[in-house]
Parts: C-alpha cells; structure tokens; sequence
C-alpha cells in the first residue's frame, strides 16, 4: 500500500484500516471470483465444483440465441456511441461559447440524466415510442442509449477541452485559419485523447445496460443483458456464469485502452 | 494617400466599452488615436487595465472596437476578420500549439498562406535560425524553458512577415535575468527585420529601454505619445510624471511672487524649465524629479530629514516641508552630514521644475 505523500499521518495509522479496506474489497471482488471461477466447472449445478472444463465457453460461442444477442448489443453501442459522442463534441464546443449564465442551465439539463432513475427513463421512453409508434426494438433501444450516453461522453470531453488555453485558438486565427481550420487543425486534435475516452465510456455505458432495453427490446431487440436476465430467470447455469465472464472480458480490455491512451496522452 | 505615407499604423477615435458582470460598465478605450512610423518600435505603456492591450487586440483583430478606424499602410482593416490581416501577434501566455512540434507551430501560419512545401520548409528554418533555435524544431513546446517558448512564439508571428507584429507583455512570465536578455533580443530583431513593432508593457524600464516611441495610456486614454526620453524630460501629466520615474508633485499656491511652494516659498525664476507652461489657477501642480532636489546638512535649516537611506552610491533622502513630504536623491559623496532626523536646507536644480497637469 501506497502512504500519502506531503502529509505527515499515513493512512494505516487510522485504527482498523485494514480490515474495513480488506472487507470493502472482498464485497467488490468475491461476487466476480466466483462468477469467473465457476464458469469453467464441468458441473451442470453452479454451485458444487467437480472440475475444469470449457464446454459452456463452447455452448455459448455456438448458440444461436446468444449470437443474435451479442450481435444486437455491439450494434446497439457501437451506434449509440458514435451519435453519443458527436453530440457530446458538439455540446463542449458550444457550451465553450455561451454565456455563463446560459452555460450553467445548459449543462445541469444535459447532466440530469446521470441522476435521473433509470426505470423512470425508460418508462417515458417507452411511453414516447408507443404514443409516436415508433416500433420497439434495436432502433429504438439505440435511440434511448444515445441520449443516456451523452452525459457520459460529454464528461471527457469537457475536461480535455477545459484545459486548453483558450489564447490557442486566438493565435490560431491570428495566423491566418478561419474557423473550419482552427477547428480541424487545433481543436479536434486536442480533443481528441477526450473523445476516445468519452466513446468507450459511452460504449460500455451501453453495452451492459439493462432496464432501458428491457423496456424497448420488443419482439428482435433482445441485447445480451436482456437475454443473461432471461437465462437466470430458470435457474443460474453455468452458461451465464461463461458469458458473464465473456462480457467482464470485454469491459476490462476497454477500459485498460482507455487507460493507456489518457496516461500516454498526458 | 500622401496622409499615410511612411505610417504603418493611423488608429483614429478609438472607443470599447466592456459590460461588467455586475451590469455596469468599462471604458476600455476612450477615443484613442495613435499613429505607428513605419519600421519603428512603438511601446504602449501603462498601469494593468488602462486599455493598452485592448488596443492591440482591436489591431490584431480579436477584439471589435465600437467606433474609430484603424488603417495597416493606408488601408482600412477595422471590418476584415483576423485571420486575413498582415497583422501577427506574440501572446502573453506564447499560446504554442501543444500538439505539435516547434517547426510545426512555426509552419502553421505560413501554410495558411497556401505557400508550397519547400517554401514553407525554407521560412521555417530561416525563423529557427532568427531566433537562435535552430536545433529544436523537432521538440515539442512542453519540452522547452519558458525563454525558449517566448522565442517559439516570436518566430511563428515572424515568419508571417507581417506588416506590424504585435507584442502582449511578452517578457512578463520570464526571470528579470532572462527578461533583461530577450529586451535586447527583440529590440536586434526589431532592427534586423524593420518590421514594425507594437509592444504592450507595464514595466516602465523596459519601455524606456526598447521604444523609439513610447504612448503612455491611463484609464483608456493616451495621455502622451513621444521619444521615452522626451516623455521623461518633459512629462505633461501629473500622472506620466509619477508614472515614468520618479517624481515629486507639488502643490502650487499663489503667492506675492509667483507660485509658491507652501511650507517652502516662491519657486525662484531659474528653477522653471525654459518650456514650461505658466503656472495659473487651473494648472498648479509642479513636478520635479528626486535627482533635482538638491539638500545640504544645516543645523538650523528648516526642514526635517524624515528618512535618510543609501541605495548604491546614491542617498534616498525624504524631507517634511510643510504638509507635503518632497524625496531628494544625490550621489553618497555630497551627502556629508545628511541622516534621519538629521535638518537641512532644499533647492531645485535650475530647469528643473515643470507645470503638469493635474
């Protein structure tokens, strides 16, 4: 463990440290050891171990249903998260440009979605979607994740732009670019290390939601959380136990991008 | 026009007014008019908030003024957009692109020019090598001392060859040591470039030191424009007398004899500078500078030594006359007997004293 540095008290002085940190960690932790070290046992009941086995691995890979599922939910955050994020460059830019007073009303209305209930979201989506009959499915569960993605993307993207200084832009133009220029040439650049980030934040924001596509799957708009709800709602197999771990699998690995690129960009 | 020739700049009636947060208003520029020789090195000179660098950034073209015109040789530019003006400027904070190499920021500007490849690559090179760079056009700003920046940021707004390159206190975020050096620098690019240069600062030495001309601004006016020597010698506010140098400004009161000096007397007539404006009702404030002041130790003289300090070779005295306090400055060897608490006598040096205005 790491002390704090420049203060005089280090943090294991406090009493009991310890053990509430390792308790914290064991509540966060366990839940997915399990989940990961179950879905490689041979036994077709989750909870008795009997031995090592990649056969449910196999049975997902190659059922169709799940196929279908997984196809959806990339599609449906691959999309959402391209609308999210061009929305998002579009609000930082602009938000740069009003006036404070405009700008504080602008950004609490385009935050609020992080604080609003989900299942209250989803409700008035659904509510929405049927009034206009706009038709449930993977259209529509795109639509909705694109709006809730948008705060998500926005967050990065805001930060990066924040700390540019805003004479760059200035000297920019007083070297001759006009507006489109400055704005491929020096902004988006600088942007850039923020629009990743915001993608694959709104990427994985869509690609594990639940509620909001339960409510808009209809009849083909099954996504992969849609379909592991499905599967336990029998029993928990230890196929979901296999595509859990898959879909951890791909959390992890966007995220550490993630990582990488805003360490590499710093 | 013949009006315009050898100007680089004519800026006439000049205003900005800025909202202020709390629903008022500043004057930032209050009917300013200034003209720029061509080739010259012009300083604007003046407290923070006088208007100075709103002036410069109405030139370059990021700030719109509400009425006047500003002309680049002769030509008006007050309504064409920034990025078309000859017009280049070095920001107070370099305003280096981050993203890219110094070879890089310095071919930005020319390829907005649409200049071909070779071009653009040969100017580059040639601003390294003005601004003593030329090993570090593969590094990034981030990578580089503030001095180096500063120098970045001149050779991209040089490269341009712009018809006035405009300076926002470039010299402010460096050391006094480096600062000392890059005031020679720029002045030698000034002089090997015979680009016109207009250069913002609140520091009174370095305008001293760079300008062929100096504009001195208070509170959104010009109050005087000249030769920094003759703005010294011959200040014609209160307000550029104390603000260029030193100087003591007395308090005028008529008298049988003349104006005098309360708590002093009549100022004797060989005391006047020659072009000095007569003292009358509505102009009666004098100025002189401490280095006119000339005190000698007398017990039984009338004025009190407040404070008596040595500063180099040189006595920093502060004498009580009357109400008013007057400073006296004098090379160590002729201050025999001169110390705090100490009496003496005071005159001015003949020439020496002028009428400003209030």
């Amino acid at each position: 463990m790491r002390t704090p540095r420049g203060t005089g008290t280090s943090l294991k002085n406090f009493p009991l440290f310890g053990p509430i940190a390792a308790v914290v960690f064991a509540f966060l932790y366990i839940p997915l050891v399990f989940v990961v070290g179950y879905s490689f046992n041979s036994n077709r009941v989750v909870t008795v171990w009997k031995g090592f086995s990649l056969e449910w691995y196999a049975d997902v890979l190659t059922n169709d249903d799940i196929q279908r599922a997984v196809m959806n939910s990339l599609r449906v955050a691959s999309i959402s998260t391209v609308l999210s994020v061009l929305f998002a460059t579009g609000l930082a830019i602009g938000l740069l440009r009003m006036a404070r007073a405009g700008r504080t009303f602008a950004w609490s209305l385009i935050m609020a979605p992080l604080v609003i209930p989900e299942i209250v979201f989803a409700i008035g989506t659904l509510a929405l979607f049927v009034q206009i009959r706009f038709p449930l499915g993977v259209d529509a569960i795109t639509l909705a994740h694109t709006a809730f993605c948008i705060p998500f993307a926005l967050l990065p993207i805001r930060a990066r732009l924040r700390t540019v200084d805003l004479s760059i832009y200035e000297a920019a133009a007083d070297l001759g670019a006009n507006e489109w220029t400055i704005f491929r040439r020096i902004t988006l650049p600088l942007l850039a290390p923020g629009i990743v980030a915001g993608a694959l934040l709104a990427f994985i924001i869509s690609l594990d939601d639940f509620i909001v596509s339960y409510f808009l799957a209809g009849a083909g708009g099954t996504t992969l959380p849609v379909y592991i709800f499905g599967m336990i709602r029998n029993a928990i197999t230890p196929g979901v136990n296999a595509l859990s771990t898959l879909l951890l699998l791909v959390s992890v690995v966007i995220v550490t991008i993630s990582y990488i690129i805003a360490r590499r960009k710093r | 026009m013949a009006a315009t020739e050898g100007l680089a700049l004519s800026i006439r009636g000049v205003s900005k007014v800025f909202p202020t947060p709390e629903g008022g208003e500043v004057r930032a520029l209050d009917d300013v008019s200034l003209e720029v020789a061509d080739g010259s090195f012009m300083v604007l000179l003046g407290p923070s908030g006088c208007g100075k660098t709103t002036l410069l950034r109405c030139i370059a073209g990021l700030e719109a003024p509400d009425s006047g015109q500003i002309d680049l040789k002769g030509t008006r530019i007050d309504d064409v957009p920034v990025w078309k003006r000859r017009v280049n400027t070095v920001f107070q904070s370099y305003a280096l692109f981050p993203h890219m190499t110094v070879a890089q920021n310095i071919a930005f500007g020319l390829q907005m020019d649409k200049l071909p490849k070779d071009e653009v690559a040969r100017k580059v090179d040639q601003s390294l090598a003005l601004v003593r760079l030329s090993d570090l056009g593969g590094r990034r700003p981030h990578q580089l001392s503030g001095g180096q920046q500063q120098r970045v940021a001149l050779a991209r707004a040089l490269a341009k060859e712009p018809e006035v390159l405009l300076l926002d206190e470039p010299l402010s975020a460096l050391d006094l040591k480096l600062r000392r050096g890059m005031q020679l620098e720029l002045k030698r690019l000034q002089q090997e470039t015979h680009i016109t240069f207009i250069l913002v600062t609140h520091d009174q030495d370095e305008a001293m030191s760079m300008g062929d001309e100096v504009a001195v601004f208070n509170e959104g006016r010009i109050v005087q424009v000249g030769a920094p020597r003759d703005v010294y010698l011959r200040p014609r506010t209160s307000f550029v007398a104390d603000f260029i140098g030193e100087a003591n400004l007395l308090a005028l009161i008529p008298g049988a004899a003349g104006a005098e000096v309360a708590g002093w007397g009549a100022i004797p007539a060989d005391a006047w500078a020659s072009d000095s404006p007569a003292a009358d009702a509505s102009r009666s404030v004098a100025a002189v500078r401490p280095e006119d002041v000339v005190i000698s130790a007398d017990p039984q003289g009338r004025f009190p030594i407040v404070d008596a300090t040595f500063i180099g070779g040189d006595l920093h005295a502060v004498v009580q006359v009357g109400e008013a306090t007057i400073s006296a400055r004098q090379p160590a060897a002729s201050a025999a007997g001169l110390t705090t608490g100490g009496r003496c006598e005071l005159t001015f040096r003949p020439g020496s004293v002028r009428i400003v205005d209030a």
